[in-house]
């Protein structure tokens, strides 16, 4: 059949949404991980914490999807990574089913009884909902960077030689903990939008400036390491972008500072690094200034930034190999079928503007500060 | 080879979780339209019991949502944790069904699930009666793509197996969306789920009437439930799933399974109706046999047989042969991808790839097996019979107790006996019969898929992932404790919002617009 897009085209679009997935994921989910995150530090008593979870409460739902479709995305437009990735990363995959999993029980269970006990132990379940999940994918996109240790048989079967506790390197550390930094920035200048003006808002300035220099060094240090640490791959050899999806007819070598390679030949990318540093100072002076414009618009950039840079340098590389490079998975070699990207590119042209229309409209009935007044007059909030 | 303890495991946790999910998904599925046709009276009749019956169903329907969800995130990661080969297998179809799932389904009922439960103030009457029909749109379009998706593993059309990447890719989309076997699914599986939300509302109804409180309340919930459940209740029986047992021949095999038909009967087949069926001497002792009856269900017709297990391991066995062949082409093909007659063999052999590797369960090559080994291979094509036999008659013997339940149901509401004592306490009775129908419905589907993981193309045990066994344990024993808490703590909060029942929430909130800031108010709840 003849579909009006080439194969390699669809592939470099399929990577690209693969990008507005996970930070559409990042923007929206992110900043209920980081709340989650935030949670026990910036609301003391019964009161101020179910204002803060009723931030969120309408709408984390919704923004979760972000993460579910992201998985299924994945399958269907990259199954290579979808198989070897989630088998490969299993342990750590369990951590984060099983906090994500505490987490919507915890927003719609928590108010439902008035023991202190129970309130603060679904209040933990919260955080650990946030912060465990904001961790570990960051550890995750570390791991990526580094290369993963698995490698494919002539079937494509592919078997990995890691452990749990191998995921927890230097580098991986600091790709962890700026995923906290960037989320909790996220949160903490969402609360800025969203929260009654008073303690809880003052306590979110003061973590979310914290978050956000630790942000700012975390980047930096990430950037310095990708430079200097000796991480990288490159393709050698022919290249056939139009191929089939077979990932062992490419040839791949690991090749010290090769991820800084394509700012070199494409220097427009320089934008993304660029972005990540000045959103997170935009953000910032929103906490400085009490501007919850500044400080959401910031940490929004920040977040599109930071994301970018990681898939733009790694470019075409999605996920690298490093104990046998010649099985890595990379744009031309890992996608779904010509068709099958094409089907789901339409699905996704006409579904993800319907989905967009309707989230805002959602967000435009619930927009405003939520108060702890109203705890005691709406039913309906947790 | 295969390390058949990690796939064993690896079923385990996949049978585990996925039973645990679908005890929330019918109650999702039926209570949203549920709660559609409860508003819709208020909207049109803006009587303020029928929105305190919405808001009270809604509780419930919340309490019971949220577990649906998070257990629902499991599933769509399973598969790439504990079925990597399957996952790179048959990825290409797959996964675009989850995929659209969520795009189109998922992120309707999520996203208007919040404005659900939080815009009660916020949007006029009509406008939220539109927020929960979303809401039920949302929930059963999902359940449209996940059916596409388990429709075919059972019958795999619209695809074919590529030697150039190693897996099946898509041919035929629109087969894959309007595969036969998939919509007799979803009719099948969304009206069970109709029909338990009907069960629970009218059970929970009755547990009030016995008790003689919020009666109005209650008789009201019962009628709209009964006529619900009898609706739905038909349909899950007449427009079951039986359309497409003919269609390929694990969908036969199973048919014959269930029925314990071991033999080929001629055309009209009669119906086992009850037995002892023994996989060790390969029939059925003690059965007791109604004429016609199988072959009219099965093929619609009286003059086509239905065949039988040993004709179909016949079949299977013809099939395992011509399996190898394809097998011997492929690696020819793997060596010298531009080998002429290699592929030549194998698309003519192509369809037969997946029995020819249901020898890897015992041989690493499978062009070294014996025909002894093909023959006993051809009788692991049965899935466990007395298992399927049964399963069947308890889903079955179900179905039909609730048609007769909400017949009568529909009848004392019609004439106005809600408060007939001896149905109201068989109501609380049967409030987890449809849940006991459910499960076994799917351990038919799925237990009398194997051994296939997609049928005729792909084993089971070929499809796990290189992990090791203390990995499977660890993520079971976790799965397991965290969803058996996560289960005695919904209990126990259904059970609690039902003890404070449906008018409590006016009782703590109704003054508070006029009352003093003072005011010592009752914890509140959402």
């Amino acid at each position: 059949m003849d579909l009006p897009i080439d194969f390699a085209t669809l592939r470099l679009i399929w990577w690209a949404l693969l990008g507005v997935l996970l930070i559409g994921f990042a923007l929206t989910d992110g900043f209920d991980l980081g709340v989650g995150s935030l949670l026990p530090f910036v609301a003391k008593t019964d009161e101020e914490r179910r204002m803060v979870i009723n931030t969120v409460g309408a709408t984390w739902e919704g923004n979760q999807v972000w993460f579910i479709l992201g998985g299924g995305a994945i399958f269907a437009a990259w199954p290579f990574v979808y198989a070897v990735s989630f088998s490969g990363f299993y342990l750590a995959m369990f951590l984060v089913l099983s906090a994500l999993i505490l987490r919507p029980v915890s927003f719609k269970y928590r108010s439902k009884r008035a023991s202190p006990k129970w309130r603060s132990f679904w209040d933990w379940c919260l955080f650990i909902g946030g912060f465990v999940p904001a961790l570990v994918f960051g550890v995750a996109v570390g791991n990526v960077l580094l290369g993963a240790p698995f490698r494919l048989d002539s079937d494509l079967r592919s078997f990995y030689d890691g452990n749990l506790l191998g995921l927890f390197t230097p580098f991986s550390l600091i790709a962890g903990l700026l995923s906290v930094a960037m989320l909790v920035l996220h949160g903490a200048a969402w609360l800025s939008v969203k929260a009654e003006k008073g303690p809880v808002l003052e306590r979110a300035r003061l973590y979310g400036t914290i978050a956000g220099v630790l942000a700012l060094v975390l980047f930096a240090a990430g950037g310095l390491y990708m430079a200097y640490g000796g991480v990288g791959y490159r393709i050698t050899g022919d290249l056939d972008i139009q191929g089939f999806s077979n990932p062992l007819r490419t040839t791949v070598e690991s090749a010290s500072g090769a991820w800084l390679d394509n700012y070199g030949r494409y220097p427009w990318m320089m934008i993304a690094p660029t972005l990540g540093f000045v959103g997170a100072v935009v953000g910032l002076s929103g906490m400085w200034l009490r501007s919850a414009p500044l400080a959401f618009g910031g940490s929004s950039i920040s977040t599109v930034g930071i994301i970018s840079t990681v898939g733009l340098s790694m470019f075409p590389f999605i996920l690298p190999s490093s104990i046998d490079p010649q099985s890595s998975l990379t744009v031309w070699n890992a996608s779904s079928s010509h068709l099958t990207l094409f089907i789901m590119l339409v699905c996704t042209l006409v579904f993800l503007p319907i989905v967009l229309i309707y989230t805002s409209w959602v967000y435009s009935v619930l927009w405003g500060r939520t108060s702890t007044a109203a705890l005691k007059t709406n039913p309906d909030l947790y | 080879m295969i390390d058949l303890a990690v796939v064993d495991l690896s079923r385990l946790q996949f049978a585990l979780t996925a039973l645990y999910h679908f005890l929330f998904v019918p109650l999702t599925l039926g209570l949203s339209f549920m709660l559609v046709i409860m508003e819709s009276i208020y909207v049109m009749t803006r009587r303020p019991i029928w929105r305190t019956i919405t808001r009270f169903w809604g509780t419930l329907f919340g309490i019971n949502f949220v577990l649906g969800v998070a257990t629902g995130i499991t599933m769509e990661f399973q598969f790439g944790m504990n079925w990597s080969y399957y996952s790179h297998y048959v990825g290409d179809i797959f996964g675009a069904p989850l995929a659209i799932e969520g795009l189109m389904a998922f992120f309707l009922e999520a996203t208007f699930v919040g404005l659900m439960f939080f815009g009660w103030e916020k949007l006029k009457p009509s406008a939220h009666l539109f927020v929960t029909f979303m809401v039920a749109l949302g929930t059963n379009l999902s359940a449209v793509w996940i059916l596409i998706a388990n429709g075919w593993m059972q019958n795999p059309v619209g695809a074919a197996f590529n030697p150039d990447s190693m897996r099946m890719e898509v041919t035929d989309f629109m087969a894959v969306i309007f595969n036969p076997v998939a919509q007799a699914k979803f009719v099948h599986t969304v009206s069970a789920g109709y029909v338990c939300a009907s069960v629970f509302v009218l059970g929970v109804s009755a547990f009030y009437l016995l008790r003689g409180k919020h009666v109005g309340f209650a008789k009201r919930s019962m009628t709209v439930a009964s006529a619900f459940g009898l609706a739905a209740s038909l349909s899950v029986v007449v427009l079951g799933d039986q359309s497409g047992y003919a269609l390929t021949d694990n969908q036969k095999m199973k048919l014959a399974a269930l029925e314990a038909m071991w033999h080929t009967e001629p055309a009209p087949a009669g119906l086992t109706l009850i037995g002892i069926p023994s996989m060790k001497d390969r029939e059925t002792h003690y059965g007791v046999h109604v004429p016609w009856v199988m072959g009219l269900i099965a093929t619609r017709t009286i003059d086509k047989p239905v065949e039988g297990i040993f004709e179909l391991v016949a079949t299977a066995e013809t099939r395992i042969e011509s399996g190898v062949i394809a097998y011997d082409a492929l690696e020819k093909v793997k060596a010298n991808p531009a080998d002429p007659v290699a592929r030549g063999v194998f698309e003519t052999h192509r369809r037969d790839l997946g029995y020819g590797l249901l020898l890897k369960r015992h041989v690493a090559d499978p062009r070294l097996a014996s025909p002894e080994l093909i023959q006993q291979t051809a009788w692991e094509t049965v899935p466990n019979v007395p298992a399927l036999f049964w399963s069947f008659r308890i889903m079955a013997g179900v179905g039909m107790f609730m048609i007769l339940f909400f017949a009568t149901a529909f009848f004392l509401c019609t004439v106005r006996k809600h408060d007939t004592r001896w149905f109201l306490r068989l109501a609380v009775l049967a409030i987890p019969l449809p849940w006991i129908a459910i499960e076994f419905g799917w351990i038919l589907a799925e237990f009398g898929r194997q051994p296939w993981a997609v049928e005729g193309v792909l084993p089971t045990f070929l499809g796990a992932s290189s992990l090791t066994v203390p990995q499977l344990w660890a993520t079971i024993i976790g799965f397991t404790a965290l969803y058996g808490a996560l289960a005695v703590v919904e209990v126990r909060l259904m059970l609690f919002a039902i003890k404070k029942g449906p008018f409590h929430e006016q009782e703590t909130f109704a003054p508070a617009p006029e009352a003093p800031a003072t005011t010592v108010a009752a914890p509140a709840v959402a």
